[in-house]
């Protein structure tokens, strides 16, 4: 599981004994954080978030702490098939220091070079982080999709918090594509989060795959609320971009977005329908000055820098079809979901239902599981 | 004399077994018994036979009577003994003779006014009382009819106990079965050109009905699931005789029809989801067939899938597999016939509102719907549709399509596969093995380029690889085809199942 490393032993005990408090104290931080701001809680040293937050039972916690075997959790993280790396190791990834409340430890599943390469010099190799609504709509998650797939294709390690929706579709795109991605999880690690989204964890994690999933918390923990937010600026924190795909009005990847920008990251949004809510958010980021992102190109010129990469010129939709097809592609990317709305007279909806399934087959549309039909970006 | 012996028949399963009734009437205190492992309605037969026959003005003797029903191993439900019973306690007596008894095997209820009216099961009788070596059964005239089915028996049409009595006593000859009055009157079936709209999930409606598919209509509430599959049954092909006689005997026996004759249309049956799975499959104390095998040959319509019970549906599982369901009880094994098509409706989603801006339910919820449904049926789908909301335009427009039309066409290629399938026991595309889709139903090599781009973007499982090629070859069918052509396959692979889509867009 461990790609060849030599197993867990890279965390010092100090990192180790600092996740343990975390994990001790975590449901103390969940009644806290109404009060105080999370950052300034997981900033604090572990003396002053012990008083902070564990009020009459700090004496409890510390002996909690005190009796904490480095041993026995190294041990449990070579059980859970998990290497530990710590804020000590030269491997840890460059980009998640610069913030006040670094995670002492990443707990990775699958294969850590992905992760270890974001180490050393900063702008050596960057990665991009696509967030979104989880509940997209589906021309959202075939943007993520393309995106992940671009980014992929080109190298650039896609990083995502493997929620429904956006999250899942920009690192399957990802995969697609057979290129690296991480998952950053609020939960343990070794903990696929959510359920159904298993098979994306296995497809990542999987032997000789390409991505990694990450947690700062230990094996098996079970997340609180607070520890979305805390996986947030993780993610963040790895991305030299966070692009938004998809955000309604307050969603937690706005909060993503925003402390990308806090860390001067840059920030950028896709585009969507005014009149679609989950459009809200991104529209709102542009409005606000992120940058502009239609496809991978565009990610990559504000992440590298103009021309930094090979361009391919955009081909014009349903290139190479033959008109029959092209009519049908250009009807669905205009917004007709079904062949009853593609076909123009009723003599055509025969036509227009067979010629859906043939661009499903040669992979320009994508039917949802309620029969509608969107363009996949090529 | 005081012993008199009458023959009748019990319903086992879907068939019928003899019975010896004997009747035994002896100077006693005066007591009416009946022995022999009958049911609660075996036992209230002695009140019925009792009036009857005071009240048809026979005499009911003031002795110890017995009854006996043999074999006394096999249970007997039913009132189906009353006027055998009746008759064997009329020879004891002397007032029939006893010798007339063995030329006619006797079923039939008794009312407390001496009427005979028909039972469940008349058909199996009949049958029954073929193969035991009857020359004559005396059956109500209200099922006559049906018991005249049978070939090489003769039948004697009764209205009355004294009508069976004087049938007996050779004062009358027995008097035949009313004639059948040309078609069957029946009800008039809803027509296909109610619908607006809906070209798609007509055409697969036809496709279904050519080949025997199963279908299932997803859409959101109120965009005519229902009234579709409601339809079904005015395209439908017509049952062929072996067939009608199966679907007569397993209603009789259920009591769906009482003793109309033969069935003339594939039964379209709608349990509601509530229905328990012996309700579905049959079983019970005292086996009765399920909805399963009232559809045999026919439909079993699902609606709103996702409310049945999940044991319910777990129920489907064999005769889906075999065709047929088998109840086991107390040493006993019935078998009934269940190869139906199978068409349900579903929601996408749990609000049902799924790809509107109206849904509220999260990718997880959908997941989790959906996985209810999985398991034993949504692998047995063979087309998936998807119902969409009409348009305005449509549901002002004029409907498109009639019944006759889809039913004319229907009809023609379900002549091909008959022709195809001649010397098996296939009926229909749905029904071939998958040893014989090499022979039927082989692609030309764009097909199979086509196929293996499906089954490479994981349209298709391997399964579904099956399901599509006997799709494909009712398509073909319909547009009297003899080779699949790639247009087929690709219209097959638009009413492919792809419940796998959420899962595997992850
Ligand atoms: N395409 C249609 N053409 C004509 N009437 C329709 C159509 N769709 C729906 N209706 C009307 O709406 C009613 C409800 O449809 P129903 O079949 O019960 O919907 P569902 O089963 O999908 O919820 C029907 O009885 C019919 O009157
Ligand atoms: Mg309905």
């Amino acid at each position: 599981m461990s790609g060849g490393v030599s197993g867990t032993s890279r965390a010092c005990d100090d990192c180790l004994r600092r996740t343990h408090l975390i994990a001790l104290l975590a449901g103390r931080i969940e009644r806290e954080r109404h009060r105080r701001r999370l950052p300034e809680l997981l900033a604090l040293g572990d003396e002053a978030l012990v008083a902070a937050v564990a009020g009459r039972d700090a004496s409890a916690v510390r002996r909690g702490l005190a009796a904490f075997a480095p041993a026995a959790a190294r041990a449990a993280c070579e059980a859970a098939g998990l290497v530990a790396l710590c804020v000590c190791d030269a491997r840890y990834p460059a980009r998640l220091l610069e913030g006040p409340d670094a995670p002492a430890v990443l707990h990775v599943a699958g294969n850590p070079a992905c992760l270890e390469a974001l180490a050393g010099e900063m702008d050596a190799a960057p990665a991009v982080a696509i967030v979104g609504a989880r509940r997209s709509t589906a021309y959202g998650d075939e943007v993520a999709r393309a995106l992940g797939r671009g980014l992929a294709a080109a190298g650039v390690p896609v990083v995502s918090g493997m929620a429904f929706g956006i999250d899942a579709a920009a690192q399957a795109g990802a995969l697609e594509a057979g290129g690296p991605t991480i998952a950053v999880l609020a939960g343990g690690a070794d903990v696929p989060y959510p359920r159904s989204k298993r098979r994306l964890y296995e497809r990542i994690t999987g032997p000789g795959g390409p991505g990694c999933v990450v947690s700062e918390l230990p094996p098996g923990f079970q997340p609180f609320r607070w520890c979305f937010p805390a996986r947030n600026r993780i993610i963040a924190g790895l991305a030299g971009l966070t692009v938004v795909v998809e955000a309604a009005e307050r969603s937690g990847s706005l909060i993503t977005a925003d402390l990308a920008a806090g860390l001067g990251r840059t920030v950028g949004a896709v585009p969507g329908r005014v009149t679609t809510p989950q459009a809200a958010g991104a529209n709102a980021l542009l409005a606000d000055g992120a940058a502009l992102v239609r496809d991978a190109c565009e990610a990559l010129d504000l992440l590298l820098g103009p021309g930094a990469h090979e361009r391919r010129p955009p081909s014009p939709l349903g290139d190479g079809l033959e008109p029959r097809l092209r009519a049908v592609l250009e009807a669905v990317a205009a917004g007709s979901d079904v062949a009853g709305t593609v076909a123009t007279h009723p003599a055509d909806v025969h036509a227009a239902g067979l010629a859906l399934t043939e661009l499903e087959l040669l992979g320009h549309l994508r039917r949802d599981h309620c029969g509608r039909y969107t363009v996949i970006p090529q | 004399m005081s012993l008199a012996r009458a023959v009748t028949f019990a319903i086992d399963g879907i068939a019928s077994r003899r019975v010896l009734v004997e009747v035994d009437v002896r100077v006693g205190l005066p007591a009416f018994t009946i022995v022999g492992c009958g049911d609660m309605s075996v036992r209230e037969s002695r009140e019925r036979i009792r009036a009857a026959l005071l009240n048809s003005g026979f005499e009911f003797p003031a002795r110890r009577i017995t009854a006996n029903l043999a074999p006394a191993a096999l249970r007997k439900v039913g009132p189906g003994f009353d006027l055998a019973i009746a008759c064997a306690l009329l020879a004891a007596g002397g007032q029939v003779p006893v010798e007339s008894l063995e030329r006619w095997a006797i079923f039939g209820e008794l009312s407390l006014g001496g009427e005979v009216r028909p039972c469940r099961g008349t058909l199996a009788v009949a049958e029954g009382a073929r193969r035991a070596g009857s020359t004559g059964l005396l059956v109500p005239r209200a099922a006559a009819r049906e018991a005249a089915l049978v070939d090489g028996l003769s039948i004697a049409a009764v209205g009355s106990l004294r009508e069976v009595v004087a049938v007996l006593a050779g004062e009358v000859e027995p008097p035949a079965p009313p004639e059948a009055q040309g078609e069957e009157p029946g009800e008039t079936l809803d027509d296909l050109d109610d619908v607006r709209g809906h070209l798609l999930p007509i055409r697969a409606l036809v496709v279904a009905a050519a080949g025997g598919h199963n279908l299932l209509l997803a859409g959101p509430p109120g965009t005519g699931k229902t009234m579709l599959a409601r339809r079904l049954p005015s395209i439908l092909p017509p049952l062929t005789h072996p067939e009608a006689v199966e679907v007569t005997r397993i209603h009789s026996v259920a009591g769906l029809r009482m003793g109309e004759g033969l069935a003339q249309r594939r039964p379209l049956r709608a349990p509601h989801h509530t229905i328990s799975a012996s309700g579905l499959v049959g079983g019970g104390s005292s086996p009765t067939p399920g909805e399963v095998s009232m559809a045999h040959h026919g439909v079993l319509f699902l609606d709103e899938l996702s409310e049945f019970a999940r044991t319910s549906l777990e129920a489907l599982r064999q005769p889906l597999e075999d065709g047929r369901v088998v109840v086991v009880r107390s040493q006993r094994t019935a078998i009934y016939p269940a190869r139906f098509m199978l068409v349900a409706s579903t929601n996408p989603c749990p609000c049902g509102h799924a790809g509107s801006p109206l849904c509220r339910c999260m990718e997880g919820d959908v997941l989790r719907y959906r996985r209810r449904l999985s398991g034993p049926l949504l692998d047995r789908m063979d087309l998936l549709v998807h119902v969409a909301r009409p348009s305005a335009a449509e549901l002002a427009g004029e409907s498109l399509t009639s019944s006759a039309d889809a039913r004319a066409d229907v009809a023609r290629s379900r002549a091909v596969q008959t022709a195809r399938f001649e010397g098996t026991p296939i009926t229909c595309n749905a029904q071939m093995p998958s040893r014989l889709l090499r022979v039927h139903a082989g692609l030309d090599e764009t097909g199979e380029t086509t196929l293996a781009r499906a089954y490479d973007r994981e349209h298709l499982s391997a399964r579904g690889h099956h399901r599509i090629l006997r799709v494909a070859r009712t398509i073909a069918d319909l547009a009297g085809a003899e080779a699949i052509g790639v247009k087929h396959l690709i219209e097959a692979l638009q009413f492919r199942q792809d419940t796998g889509a959420l899962e595997l867009a992850a």
